[in-house]
């Protein structure tokens, strides 16, 4: 006799282990629950160890080491850290980290502002808001190489539709400013196109935390004559903040490895006033091909991000559980 | 039972051999790679009679311009079987040759009697042979090429336009013979309205991503006097990479960016600069010879409304080489073919016929033929051109060396930052640290 189970999985498994016919049930026979889902598994296992395990612990085997791709038959010596000193000693690197710092923190914060102010209006369920909605997520629906080309063309100083608007309004020559050329602009031309691609995704899941706050707490708010703007700042943001912090989260992490938009907009130009911490690994591993020096400033950059992310994820659970 | 395992064995021989076969070269097929331009589409045309003659099926792989460095050297990188010849950059040659990805050409010569001095000398040093100008050969030359000048000849003919010339700058409107004639003419043009249209002086190089404005730039300090070393070999290049005539012609070339480059034109090379000249909006612009012969054929501003001229001289007179060798791939599975097809390139009336199609040879049979000035608009330039070339470093370590350049002369010319010494002082020390690594300094 054997006991009846007792929680929601093991009564799921139970009837599953009734639905399965006999003959799988007997093919099977022999090996244990353990062994078989082991069999499952390994084949996602050897996967994920062969495309993405093996080549992050190749690459730090790597980045201690003279090794270039483009010279296979070369010796290749271990340096010890002199990859690692050599990158953090770079200043080019470094002022790489500073444009993607300020890259990062100006189109999370553009985002996160235009995204939660659209998501408020959105949720106020106005007439035609679905229709609103559906134009609203169309950028992030395209891909990045059509909006960079996209772009490019607007931009273009002599027939680009966005001088011209610019022009419209403020009456300065369309051909007299440069957005992808000028060094004072380009950085901005890149930060507007993704806000403008992206800024829906901050919507969409801003939205989401707007539409779980239950109606009750605001109702019960009213009944204590809470004004408009307390019940946002006393229910709303804080409601919707995980949600917030989760979109700045996914933004942050995207953004500091940008890569194809700035590419096609700019290629890091003018000079390297928009070359940001991708294009700079790319350039040193597949254009100079110093393959040790560009795995240390990668393992360099992972962990960068990686410790920011957990430091970060700390901070969303504590905000949840508050 | 027995039967139907067998069927089934079959049949999955059958799939993993028809899967495998599209990767193997057959004996009787050649794959050959090189840039997608207008040569290339010569060549092919050229390469109908190699077929027509030896039956051999003709595969072409071209790679557009920005990607051709970054594919074709992944390529050869990873071992890969995709081209038996290769038409690769002259900066190629060291690192091909050093690390064993092309074949040395020196005994199939002999064996062959394919000799290099039936080629033009420049080409033979600067696309065939490393050690630079050393007798080992590593390609055959393909694709002469330098970086050349075309002009608004209609433009330059109007009466008002001769006159107003004329009376600011006391001489005829006509082709630059210098670097200061270059930018009074560039001067002249920008902002002026012509067929309704405002215009500007240039259209130059200024490419950031792959080798675009070092090519442009050189242009300018090769005839100001810039050298990679002070005495040849020895990589002593304080005083020759930032002497005062290199400053100097880092600074014409950035004052003619300032002055006359069309709006927009940040990032701009071959194609960029061939759009601003055939839709009306420069009066000159630099680009190689490769394209002279599509030009010259361009309805709207080829034919008798384009003239071209060769680079400009300032203390000395130098053009920025292009062009490329022909090599046969180590890794191929047709060598003899591929050989073949180097022998069969190199008689000089097949060159004779790569010159009428579009492509630029170098061999002494065209080169010294008497009607070859006068077959092209742009043939007399093209030999004065071909004399007259310098080119970049051709090391192993040439792309990292390119890298460097582009960074120092886009963050000077383009981002305006710091000025023409200490952009080649920085390149210096660049390149110094480079050598240092390669263990040659």
């Amino acid at each position: 006799m054997t006991d009846a189970p007792s929680t929601i999985a093991e009564r799921s498994a139970d009837v599953l282990a009734r639905a399965t016919p006999t003959n799988v049930a007997v093919r099977v026979r022999g090996l244990s629950d353990r062994a078989i889902a082991w069999l499952f598994i390994t084949p996602t296992i050897a996967l994920l160890l062969a495309i993405n395990i093996f080549p992050l612990i190749w690459a730090v085997y790597l980045s201690f080491t003279n090794f270039r791709a483009n010279r296979p038959n070369a010796e290749v010596d271990g340096v010890g850290l002199r990859n690692y000193q050599r990158v953090l000693n770079d200043p080019d690197i470094w002022i790489a980290m500073q444009t993607t710092a300020h890259f990062v923190f100006w189109t999370i914060l553009l985002q996160t502002v235009i995204g939660f102010a659209l998501a408020y209006l959105i949720d106020r369920k106005f007439r035609g808001h679905a229709f609103w909605t559906t134009v609203i997520l169309i950028p992030m629906m395209l891909s990045p190489a059509v909006v960079g080309n996209f772009w490019r063309f607007l931009y273009q100083p002599q027939i680009g539709l966005f001088n011209y608007i610019v022009s419209f309004f403020t009456g300065i020559p369309p051909s007299s400013f440069e957005m992808l050329g000028s060094v004072s602009l380009a950085p901005w031309a890149i930060i507007i196109v993704d806000t403008w691609m992206w800024t829906p995704y901050v919507m969409l899941i801003c939205l989401a935390g707007l539409r779980s706050i239950p109606d009750y707490i605001y109702e019960a708010a009213e009944v204590d004559r809470a004004s408009a703007w307390r019940q946002f700042w006393s229910i709303t943001v804080p409601m919707a903040l995980p949600f917030i912090m989760l979109a700045v989260l996914f933004r942050g992490i995207e953004n500091f490895k940008m890569f194809d938009m700035v590419m096609l907009l700019t290629g890091g130009g003018p000079g390297s006033t928009t070359e940001v911490a991708s294009i700079t690994l790319k350039r040193e591993a597949f254009e100079s091909w110093l393959t040790g020096r560009s795995s240390a400033f990668a393992i360099i950059l992972f962990v960068a991000v990686f410790g920011l992310a957990n430091i970060y994820v700390k901070a969303l659970n504590k905000v949840k559980q508050r | 039972m027995r039967k139907m395992t067998k069927a089934l064995m079959g049949m999955s021989s059958a799939l993993v051999l028809s899967t495998a076969i599209p990767g193997m070269a057959k004996a009787d097929e050649l794959t050959l790679c090189w840039a997608a331009w207008d040569p290339a589409n010569a060549l092919v045309e050229l390469s109908k009679d190699f077929t027509a003659a030896t039956g051999t099926t003709m595969k072409f792989e071209f790679v557009p311009w920005p990607n051709f460095a970054d594919r074709i050297l992944n390529e050869l990188n990873s071992g890969g079987k995709l081209c038996d010849l290769l038409i690769g950059d002259s900066q190629w040659i060291g690192g091909s040759a050093e690390n064993g990805y092309y074949v040395k050409l020196n005994d199939f010569f002999d064996k062959e009697g394919i000799k290099m001095s039936d080629f033009a000398e420049a080409a033979v040093n600067a696309y065939s042979t490393w050690p630079k100008g050393t007798p080992n050969y590593w390609a055959l030359p393909a694709m002469g090429d330098a970086n050349g000048w075309f002009y608004r000849k209609d433009w330059f003919a109007k009466p008002e336009l001769q006159a107003e010339f004329k009376e600011k700058y006391g001489r005829d409107l006509g082709p630059p013979r210098s670097w200061d004639e270059l930018k009074q003419v560039a001067e002249f043009f920008t902002g002026r309205e012509i067929d309704g249209q405002k215009v500007y002086g240039a259209a130059i190089f200024t490419e950031r991503a792959s080798e675009g404005i070092t090519m442009g730039a050189t242009s300018a300090l090769y005839p100001y006097g810039f050298k990679y070393e002070q005495t040849g070999g020895k990589y002593d290049m304080d005083g020759a990479v930032n002497s005062a005539d290199a400053v100097a012609g880092l600074e014409a070339y950035k004052a003619l960016y300032k002055c006359c480059q069309p709006p927009g034109y940040t990032d701009s090379y071959m194609g960029e600069g061939l759009d601003a000249f055939k839709s009306g909006q420069v009066a000159m612009a630099m680009n190689w010879f490769a394209f002279f012969p599509g030009l010259h054929k361009d309805e709207k501003v080829g034919g008798d409304k384009i003239g071209f001229f060769v680079n400009p001289k300032q203390k000395v007179a130098a053009s920025t080489l292009g062009g490329q060798g022909m090599s046969v791939v180590a890794n191929t599975d047709n060598m003899d073919g591929a050989l073949a097809y180097i022998k069969w390139f190199a008689q000089p009336d097949v060159q004779k016929k790569w010159w009428a199609l579009g492509g630029y040879a170098v061999h002494n049979a065209v080169l010294n033929d008497p009607s070859f000035k006068a077959s092209q608009p742009f043939a007399a330039d093209f030999l004065v051109a071909m004399n007259q070339v310098q080119d970049f470093w051709q090391e192993p370590s040439y792309a990292i060396l390119l890298q460097a350049m582009q960074k120092r002369l886009h963050d000077y010319v383009v981002a305006d930052q710091g000025t023409a010494q200490e952009a080649l002082d920085s390149l210096v020390n660049d390149w110094k640290e480079i050598f240092e690594d390669e263990g040659k300094l």
